[in-house]
C-alpha cells in the first residue's frame, strides 16, 4: 500500500551561536579569543560539529493513511524540528519527505491569534493562518463558535479572554480543520478535563474519518490509549518504532533508567546486611515473563529473589508501589502463613506479590521493595528504592472500568465495581 | 535503518482493524469514507532543491491569506485609538502646515509654479506612504515570529501585507489632497489619467525595499536600529520638501539614482497637468524593477531560514 508520509534520510543541523555575532556578549568573544588557539593545538575536532547540532539524524519512515501515529522522546530529541519539518515550517539539511495530502499543523495553540481583534476576527484570520479557505470557514462558523462555548464573548477581543476561553477557541479552530494529515503537538495539555474529553472525541471523530494524525506528547496514557504506532526519538534518530505499548515502555525503562528487572550479580555489593541480602526483583506475569507493559485487566507479580545468610530469623518481604507522580499507592507485607512468624533458613529465596488486574490506574509505576523482621522486634535488613519500574496500559477493550469512555481519567486506583440497575416502573403507566 | 523501519510500518499494516473503529463504524456520524492516496506527492520537501523563482501555484493557493494578513493589519492598527483613522490625515496636515511655515514662509523656497501647501502635501502623501510602508515592511517579520516558527504558508505575504495595510492610509489622506487641489483651483488634465501609476511604483518600491529590509532583518537585528536614520536622510535625499529642480552641480548624482525623484515629481506632474520628465521617470521605473527582482532573489534565499533565525 503506498503510503501517506514517507521519509528518507532526512536530517537537520542547527547552528549553534556561530550565526548570531550579534547575540554574543563581548565576555564571551573575548573568551573565545584566548581559547580559540588551544583548541586547535588539541586538535580535538573540527570548529564546525562544535558549533553545530544534528537535531534529527537520517531519520526514515512511512505512515500510512489513516494512522495515528505517536512521537514520543525526551526534550531535545527531535521531535518539534521532526514535525516543523513535515509542516514546511523548516527545511531539512538533508533528506526528503514526501507528503500525499494536505498537511495542517497545529504546533501551538492559538496560531495567528492576534489579541486585539474579537473572537469572530481571530476565527477567520487563524483558519486561513492554518490553511482554510474562507468560505470553508464561514461555513463552519456556527460550528467552531458552538464547539468553544463561548457564543456570548464572541465580539469582545481575546485579549480579555480568561486563559481556558483562549485555549478553546484556539483549539476550535483547529479542531475544524480538513487535511489529511495532521500535525497536533501537545495540544492536549491545555484546558479543563471536559475539554480535553471533547478534544479526544474530536481527534477520534478525525481518525474516523480516515485521516492520519501524528500526535507528539509527554502524555504517555493519552499516547497509547490513542496510537497504535509510536515513534521513539532518542538525540535526534528513530529508537524505537512500532506498537505503542512496547515503544512507550523502552521509553520509560530508559528514561527513568528503571527497567522491569533488576539483578544484583555480586552478593557481595547487593543491598542487604548480614542477615539477608537482595539478589533481584522483576515485573512478571502469570505465564512467568518478565513484562513492562502491563494490561490494566490482568494480575501481576513483583517477585523478589533474595539469600538467606544467616539462619534462624524470621523474614517479611514488602513491595511498596508509587505512581509516576511519586504517590504512594501501597505498601504490602508478606502475610502467606508459610512463612510467616517462622525462622527461615539459609537459602535462596523467591517471593512474589501477586497485584490483582483492574486495581491499579494507567500510567508508569515504580516498586519499592523492602525485607523485614517483625519478630521478635522491628528491624529493616535492606530497602531498595525504585528498584523495577512498568507501565499499566489500559486498552480500550470495553471491558475494563473506562468502559467505552476514552478520555483521560484521573483516580489513583481503577477497580472494575460490580454495577446494577433496575428499572423503576412508573405507576401512572 | 530504512529497511527496518519500512519493515516494521509494513508489519503494523495488516494488522487488523482496532476494536473502537469497529464498534464506531456502526455508528451514524462516521460516514466519511477516507479519500484514496494520490500517486503524486502533493508536496516534495527536498534538501537538495531549492529554487528561487516565485512558487505562482503556491502564492494562488494561499491568496486569501494575503488578503486576511492586510485586513488584520489595517484593523489592529485602529483598534483602541480615540481617532481612529483620523491620525492618517493630521500627521501629514501637520507637517505640510510646519514645512509651508519653516521653508516657505521663513526660508523663502520656492516651489515653482504649483503653490508650496500643494507642492509640499503631494511630496508627502507619497513619502509617508512610502516610509511607513517600508518601515512596517522591515519590522514584519520579526513581529510575526510566531507564524513564521509555527506554520507554513508564503513568508512573502507577511511583509506584502504590512506594506499593502498602508494603502488604506495612503487613500484616507488622498482625500485631503483633492480638497487642497480644489481649494488651489488645480484644472484637471488628462495627465490625471497617470497618476495611479505612480502610486502603484510607490507600492512596487515599497514592496521592493521591504523585502529586502524585511529579510535581512531577520538575520542582521542591526537594520532595527539604522532604518529610522536611514528613512531620514531618504526623505532628504528625494524631492519631498524641495522641488526637484534646485538641486544642482555636484549633489545631483543623488536625485538622478532615488527612483523616488522620478515617482514623486511625475505625480505631482500628473496632477497639475505640468510636463513630464520622462527620463526621470524612466530611470525611477527601471531602478524599481531592479530592486524589486533583486529584492525577491535575496527573500527566497532567505526564507528558507527564517524560522531557524527569527
Amino acid at each position: 500500500m503506498q503510503p501517506i508520509v514517507k521519509v528518507e534520510n532526512l536530517s537537520k543541523r542547527y547552528r549553534i551561536g556561530g550565526l548570531h555575532p550579534g547575540y554574543m556578549t563581548f565576555r564571551e568573544m573575548l573568551a573565545g579569543a584566548v581559547t580559540a588557539p588551544f583548541r586547535r593545538l588539541s586538535g580535538g575536532g573540527d570548529a564546525s560539529s562544535r558549533e553545530t547540532l544534528w537535531a534529527l539524524r537520517e531519520i526514515n519512515f512511512e505512515v500510512q493513511q489513516g494512522e495515528l501515529i505517536g512521537i514520543i522522546g525526551p526534550n531535545g530529541a527531535g521531535k518539534s524540528t521532526l514535525l516543523k519539518i513535515l509542516s514546511r515550517v523548516t527545511k531539512p539539511t538533508t533528506g526528503r519527505v514526501a507528503l500525499y495530502g494536505r498537511v495542517g499543523s497545529l504546533l501551538e495553540v492559538g496560531t495567528g491569534f492576534h489579541p486585539d481583534l474579537t473572537g469572530r476576527e481571530n476565527i477567520f484570520l487563524s483558519g486561513a493562518i492554518l490553511g482554510m479557505r474562507r468560505f470553508e470557514i464561514a461555513r463552519k462558523f456556527d460550528e467552531i463558535v458552538a464547539f468553544s462555548e463561548i457564543e456570548k464573548f464572541i465580539d469582545t477581543p481575546v485579549k480579555w479572554y480568561s486563559s481556558g476561553m483562549y485555549v478553546r477557541l484556539a483549539f476550535s479552530v483547529a479542531a475544524h480543520l480538513e487535511p489529511e494529515i495532521l500535525m497536533m503537538d501537545e495540544v492536549l495539555a491545555v484546558g479543563d478535563a471536559a475539554f480535553q474529553q471533547k478534544c479526544l472525541d474530536k481527534m477520534h471523530d478525525i481518525r474516523q474519518q480516515g485521516r492520519t494524525i501524528f500526535f507528539v506528547s509527554h502524555n504517555m496514557p493519552a499516547v497509547t490509549r490513542l496510537c497504535k504506532r509510536v515513534l521513539l526519538l532518542a538525540r535526534g534518530t528513530i529508537a524505537s518504532d512500532g506498537a505503542a505499548e512496547r515503544v512507550v515502555n523502552d521509553y520509560l525503562s530508559t528514561s527513568l533508567n528503571v527497567g522491569a528487572e533488576r539483578i544484583w550479580n555480586d552478593a557481595q555489593s547487593a543491598p542487604g546486611n548480614e542477615v539477608v541480602r537482595l539478589r533481584g526483583v522483576r515485573v512478571r506475569a502469570q505465564d512467568g515473563e518478565t513484562i513492562a507493559a502491563i494490561d490494566i485487566r490482568r494480575p501481576f507479580g513483583i517477585e523478589i529473589t533474595y539469600e538467606v545468610r544467616q539462619a534462624g530469623h524470621v523474614l517479611a518481604p514488602v513491595v511498596e508501589l508509587y505512581n509516576q507522580e511519586g504517590t504512594h499507592l501501597f505498601s504490602a507485607h508478606d502475610t502467606a502463613p508459610e512463612w510467616r512468624k517462622i525462622p527461615r533458613p539459609a537459602g535462596l529465596y523467591i517471593s512474589a506479590a501477586w497485584i490483582p488486574g483492574n486495581l491499579l490506574s494507567e500510567g508508569s509505576m515504580l516498586a519499592h521493595v523492602s525485607l523485614m523482621s517483625h519478630v521478635p522486634s522491628t528491624v529493616e535488613h535492606l530497602h531498595e528504592r525504585n528498584v523495577v519500574a512498568f507501565q499499566v496500559i489500559d486498552t480500550q477493550a470495553g471491558d475494563s472500568a473506562r468502559g467505552d469512555y476514552i478520555g483521560p481519567m484521573s483516580g489513583m486506583i481503577r477497580p472494575l465495581l460490580v454495577w446494577t440497575t433496575q428499572i423503576k416502573q412508573d405507576e401512572n403507566r | 535503518m530504512d529497511l527496518q523501519t519500512s519493515r516494521s510500518a509494513g508489519a503494523l499494516e495488516p494488522e487488523p482493524a482496532p476494536p473502537d473503529i469497529q464498534r464506531d463504524a456502526s455508528a451514524p456520524q462516521a460516514t466519511h469514507a477516507p479519500a484514496l492516496v494520490p500517486a503524486q506527492p502533493l508536496v516534495l520537501i527536498d534538501a537538495e532543491r531549492s529554487s528561487v523563482w516565485l512558487d505562482l501555484r503556491d502564492l494562488w493557493r494561499f491568496r486569501e491569506l494575503l488578503y486576511f494578513l492586510t485586513w488584520r493589519d489595517i484593523k489592529v492598527r485602529y483598534k483602541q485609538t480615540l481617532m481612529g483613522a483620523a491620525w492618517v490625515v493630521i500627521q501629514p496636515i501637520f507637517s505640510m502646515l510646519l514645512f509651508t511655515l519653516v521653508f516657505n514662509k521663513f526660508a523663502g523656497l520656492s516651489s515653482g509654479d504649483i503653490p508650496y501647501p500643494l507642492f509640499a502635501y503631494t511630496g508627502l502623501l507619497l513619502w509617508t506612504f512610502f516610509a511607513n510602508a517600508v518601515i512596517n515592511g522591515t519590522y514584519s517579520l520579526i513581529n510575526n515570529t510566531n507564524l513564521i516558527t509555527k506554520v507554513y504558508f508564503p513568508r512573502m505575504f507577511i511583509p506584502a501585507a504590512a506594506i499593502a495595510a498602508g494603502l488604506v492610509d495612503f487613500a484616507i489622506a488622498s482625500l485631503i489632497l483633492c480638497g487642497l487641489a480644489v481649494y488651489y483651483a488645480v484644472v484637471p488634465s488628462a495627465q490625471l489619467l497617470l497618476l495611479p501609476c505612480f502610486v502603484a511604483l510607490t507600492l512596487l518600491l515599497a514592496l521592493g525595499v521591504g523585502f529586502l529590509t524585511s529579510a535581512l532583518t531577520v538575520k542582521y537585528r542591526d537594520l532595527r536600529h539604522a532604518l529610522p536614520f536611514i528613512i531620514q536622510l531618504w526623505m532628504f535625499a528625494s524631492p519631498v520638501i524641495y522641488p526637484a529642480s534646485k538641486v544642482t552641480g555636484a549633489w545631483r548624482w543623488v536625485l538622478v539614482f532615488n527612483p523616488l525623484t522620478g515617482i514623486i515629481e511625475g505625480f505631482r506632474s500628473a496632477l497639475v497637468g505640468r510636463a513630464f520628465d520622462w527620463t526621470a521617470i524612466g530611470i525611477a521605473a527601471a531602478l524599481t524593477l531592479v530592486v524589486l527582482v533583486t529584492s525577491l532573489y535575496v527573500f527566497r534565499r532567505a526564507e528558507e531560514t527564517f524560522a531557524d533565525l527569527v
